[in-house]
């Protein structure tokens, strides 16, 4: 199966600073890829290189041909003065039906909303709306750089298990940043850990019959989140921003550290 | 029929509205409401450009309009505290205009023709000027309604489609040096940015999609327009003043109805 982005020795620079170092990466059809990483450590720029916003210093990013990207951007806010329904939001910048807009709400599960204004929806609802117009175009991956920031946990649940479904429907491939550390949607196919560069790589672990979980996470998020072990076999010297566990700023990443399940304990 | 100087100025002042609806709806939505201020100051040293270089006004005018607009579109571009970098140039290039003019040895200039407007002295050439700049702004804003608003709701978004949002930024300040070049005669240098923003907040609260601003905006301004001159021609108050107080009441008017349709 040939990638549907594939990434190599990617370099990319703001002003002279390298913000991604030598990243290899790709992704395959129908494939589900959380990027999990501390503030600061290039995730963002890497959506941009893959999708072409931000150009490669070095290294090379080569996208399948015709490949329809469905891109939900970070913290998008629409200015009060601009007066924007959600139906007519969908149809930015190429017109949609109205059977389609209808479509693309309800499989969001945000169907009555289409006559609201953008700038009065909740946080929650938002998401979905940039999720349905996404979807609009049919595309064979979904981009999605930290959806669900400023969601509550059965808020993310619910999110990532909307994710899962339209993932099942429609066969397309999911990349999703997060800046969540530890918890990752558990139909994650595979977890990378970016810092500048790829730190380690791995499948998250998907314990939701543990007692642990139930802990951590409650009954009302439904199995869709689960944990991520990190598997760093290097030292990040004199680099405490890296902050991969604020309790405990000076550890050194040994092969052992579960943080996650350490803090449900 | 074009005979009658009121007639006159009141097809100059609704065919400038035709562009200052949807431009300044622009200008609301994308808080470039200094940027207005910015460019349609600099006119002045526009209009001191032509006179002592004989180019005709509107000529001279948007070389000066578009040349500001540029310099603030390049800072807004490098990212600098943008308050203040324009409320250096605005007030510079109004302050330079008025320098300039008054260089000027051979020619008796009115100035208070340019800094508030003289729309009952529009000639047959003028209203083309004013209609064809107007209808000129109209039609690229008509042609690149879909990306101009994609880019304004947010650039990220724009940039994944393949829409430049540097090129889209460059449309809407190429029309507004040409709407302030055009306006200068109809309300001034220093209210054309009244002009622009005073009807699209008006038809802000009033409007559910940015379409219904952009054409209830176009309305409200040609109504002022109308008012103003009534205003100015039973009182003998000047025009272009006369027009944006009849803009601001409007304003006012429209606060409670757009209360009452949230209500």
């Amino acid at each position: 199966m040939t990638a549907l982005i594939e990434a190599r020795g990617l370099t990319v620079r703001h002003g002279g600073v390298a913000v991604l170092a030598n990243v290899d990466f790709a992704i395959a059809p129908g494939e589900i890829v959380t990027v999990v990483g501390p503030n600061g450590s290039g995730k963002s720029t890497l959506i941009r290189a893959l999708i072409g916003l931000a150009p490669a210093a070095e290294g090379s990013v080569h996208r399948r041909p015709g490949l329809r990207i469905g891109y939900v951007p970070q913290r998008l806010q629409v200015d009060a003065g601009l007066p924007m329904t959600v139906r007519r939001f969908l149809s930015l910048p190429r017109r949609v039906a109205d059977r389609d807009a209808a479509a693309a709400l309800a499989r969001v599960g945000v169907a009555d909303l289409g006559a609201r204004q953008m700038a009065g929806l909740s946080g929650g609802q938002f998401q979905r709306v940039l999720l349905a117009r996404a979807l609009l175009s049919g595309p064979d991956i979904l981009m999605l750089d930290e959806p669900t920031q400023g969601l509550d946990q059965p808020g993310v649940a619910g999110f990532y298990r909307l994710i899962e479904e339209v993932r099942a429907e429609t066969r397309a491939a999911i990349l999703m940043v997060s800046h969540d550390l530890h918890v990752v949607m558990s139909a994650t196919d595979r977890v990378i850990c970016l810092n500048g560069h790829v730190c380690c790589e791995g499948t998250p672990q998907v314990v939701t019959d543990a007692p642990e979980y139930r802990a951590l996470f409650g009954l009302g998020t439904g199995g869709a989140l689960a944990l991520y072990r990190h598997q760093h076999d290097h030292d990040h010297d004199g680099d405490h921003g890296h902050g991969h566990d604020p309790a405990h700023p000076h550890h050194i990443h040994g092969p052992d550290c579960n943080h996650g399940a350490h803090d449900a304990g | 029929m074009l005979d009658d100087f009121l007639i006159r100025a009141g097809l100059a002042g609704v065919g400038l509205s035709l562009a200052t609806g949807p431009l300044g709806s622009f200008v609301v939505w994308r808080r470039m409401a200094y940027f207005g201020d910015a460019t349609a100051h600099a006119a002045i040293l526009g209009v001191a450009l032509s006179f002592a270089s004989g180019l005709p006004l509107y000529a001279g005018t948007l070389i000066v309009a578009l040349g500001m607009a540029a310099t603030v579109s390049a800072l807004a571009g490098r990212g600098h505290a943008m308050d203040t970098a324009l409320g250096v140039l605005a007030h510079s290039a109004l302050a330079f205009g008025l320098v300039a003019v008054s260089f000027l040895p051979n020619v008796r200039v009115d100035l208070s023709a340019y800094l508030f407007g003289d729309i009952l002295a529009v000639s047959r050439a003028d209203l083309l000027w004013v209609w064809g700049g107007a209808l000129a702004v109209l039609a690229l804003l008509v042609w690149r309604w879909q990306g101009l608003l994609t880019a304004t709701v947010n650039e990220e978004l724009a940039q994944a489609e393949g829409i430049d949002p540097r090129r889209e930024r460059l449309a809407l300040t190429l029309a507004l040096a040409l709407v302030v070049a055009v306006s200068i005669k109809i309300v001034g240098a220093l209210l054309i940015a009244a002009l622009l923003i005073i009807p699209a907040a008006a038809a802000r609260g009033l409007s559910r999609s940015p379409e219904a601003m952009a054409v209830l905006a176009v309305a409200l301004s040609m109504l002022a327009v109308l008012a103003g001159l009534q205003l100015s021609l039973r009182l003998d108050t000047p025009a272009g003043p006369s027009i944006v107080a009849a803009a601001a009441c409007l304003f006012i008017v429209a606060l409670p109805l757009a209360r009452l349709r949230r209500g």
